[in-house]
């Protein structure tokens, strides 16, 4: 460790080419070479409310997500603003690039882990339950900021095994219907499930209002209805599988646009 | 299902040691337990099966099927749910299309065939995207209210055979 650590500091770039050729990489493999944004399957009239602001629920999380971001909380006596000004400077861009490998907690994590490391570790802040809604006001407020740059994380290095994860997860067959995710979403989008459309199950729309929740969603929960309606037994919101998960999927959508705050049925 | 006979099969073997009455309820719980998880749910073990080259020639149950339940069975979103994934030749607003339409079914296979279909298709083509109704066998990481259970019974799969056998 402590040698790769040393090797780091003056030659990172190397190192990460040594890192993937020690690991034994091959490269992904992208079964949707080019890849349709969920509103590509979206009805007129719910992409009518996404594309007007003053029509997008969603917006009142913005709202709630900005009083948030420059309010004092915790014993630190901070607020997000503290340390990072003006969010539509400093997070723009950020949705686009996460979930990313954290060095220091050596694994990948999430928006919305993200910022609940900021409020339990600098602000002494306790951490908010994954999809609820104070959560989901801050991660749509912070996703805004990347709207329209193309979706663009990073799997290279020792972020690549969390990625493998993610990808055997998506292609692993699961439930009492024993579907993989790619059973809807690569083999039969553009396909009725019942009166459900099938779009390649991309997230670049998320955090996303949803009309039948009438509430913006974080992915997580998305993703746990998508395991429920295989019989499956879906692993807990914030879990290591479902971040993993999460990565593979931000891959599957790179070179979208950040959609935030979309809007589904 | 295996591991849970084995743990069965310790607790039973650790009775011998213990007081008398302690033993036999212990005994007692471990026999009753698998029949009042069975009760509790239906009876949904699976009946044993032969498949002959592409199709199971036996019906699974005694009681010959009922069309109008069968149909029944189909449309059910708890049940077959058939209309998710298939058109099916009933007015009903939203049809799925995974699958090809159920319309004409029994022009193109046989009752034995049709069977196969429905209780495992994956005994077909491995690489199937259609449910195995009456497998519990060899599925992974199933809702803890589904695990060790068919989707359908015996007596399902036979209704809805004799209502699939109708649309010719
Ligand atoms: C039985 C079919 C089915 C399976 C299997 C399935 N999904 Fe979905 N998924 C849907 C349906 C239906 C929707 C809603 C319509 C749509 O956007 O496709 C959906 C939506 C989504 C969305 C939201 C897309 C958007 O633009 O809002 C994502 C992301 C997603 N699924 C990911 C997954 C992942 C990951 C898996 C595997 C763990 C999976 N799905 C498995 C049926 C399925
Ligand atoms: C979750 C989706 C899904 C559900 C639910 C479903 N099917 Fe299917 N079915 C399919 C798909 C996909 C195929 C295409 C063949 C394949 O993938 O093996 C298929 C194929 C079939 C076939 C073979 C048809 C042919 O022409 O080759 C029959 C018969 C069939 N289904 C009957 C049923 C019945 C009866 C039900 C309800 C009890 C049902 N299916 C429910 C997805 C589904």
């Amino acid at each position: 460790m402590k040698i790769g650590m040393v090797l780091a500091g003056l030659a990172a770039a190397s190192l990460s080419a040594v890192v993937a050729f020690a690991e034994g990489e091959r490269p992904p493999n992208r079964p949707i070479p080019d890849p349709q944004s969920g509103r590509h399957f979206a009805t007129p009239d719910t992409l009518a409310i996404q594309d007007d602001d003053f029509l997008n629920p969603a917006f009142l999380w913005v709202e709630e997500g900005e009083q948030a971001w420059n309010r004092v909380e915790g014993t630190a006596g901070q607020s997000c603003a503290s340390c990072h000004n003006d969010a539509t400077e400093s997070m723009r861009g950020v949705r686009a690039r996460m979930p990313a490998y954290h060095p220091r907690l050596q694994r990948v994590v999430t928006l919305e882990q993200q910022v609940n490391i900021c409020r339990t570790e600098r602000m002494g802040a306790p951490a908010l339950p994954i999809d609820s809604r104070p959560l989901n006001a801050i991660t749509t407020y912070i996703a805004l900021q990347s709207r329209g740059m193309p979706v663009n994380v990073d799997i290279s290095g020792p972020a690549r095994r969390f990625f493998d994860e993610g990808e055997r997860f998506y292609n692993t067959r699961r439930g009492q219907l024993d579907m993989r995710c790619a059973t809807c979403h690569e083999e039969n989008y553009g396909r009725y499930l019942r009166a459900d459309l099938l779009s390649q199950g991309m997230s670049n729309g998320f955090p996303t209002y949803r009309l039948k929740e009438q509430r913006v969603i974080s992915l997580q929960f998305r993703l746990m209805g998508c395991v429920q309606d295989v019989r499956g037994q879906p692993p807990a919101m914030g879990s290591e599988e479902f971040t993993n998960l999460e990565f593979y999927l931000a891959w599957r959508a790179q070179g979208l646009p950040v959609e935030s705050p979309a809007v589904r049925r | 299902m295996r591991i849970r006979g084995r743990e069965h099969a310790a607790g039973v073997t650790h009775a011998a040691s213990w007081p008398p009455a302690a033993a036999l309820l212990a005994l007692a719980v471990a026999l009753l337990a698998p029949l009042a998880g069975a009760w509790a749910r239906g009876d949904t073990q699976p009946v044993p099966f032969r498949v002959v080259d592409d199709g199971i020639p036996e019906p699974l149950t005694s009681q010959p099927g009922d069309v109008e339940r069968g149909r029944a069975v189909a449309l059910d979103r708890s049940l077959g749910n058939c209309i998710t994934c298939h058109e099916m030749p009933v007015r009903a607003d939203f049809q799925g299309n995974l699958g090809p339409p159920l319309e004409g079914l029994a022009s193109r296979y046989t009752l034995p065939e049709l069977r196969l279909r429905v209780v495992d298709s994956k005994r077909i083509n491995p690489e199937s995207n259609m449910p195995s109704f009456y497998r519990i066998e060899g599925l992974y990481n199933v809702r803890r209210d589904w695990a060790g259970r068919t989707m359908l019974t015996a007596q399902q799969v036979e209704d809805l055979l004799a209502y699939l056998m109708t649309l010719r």
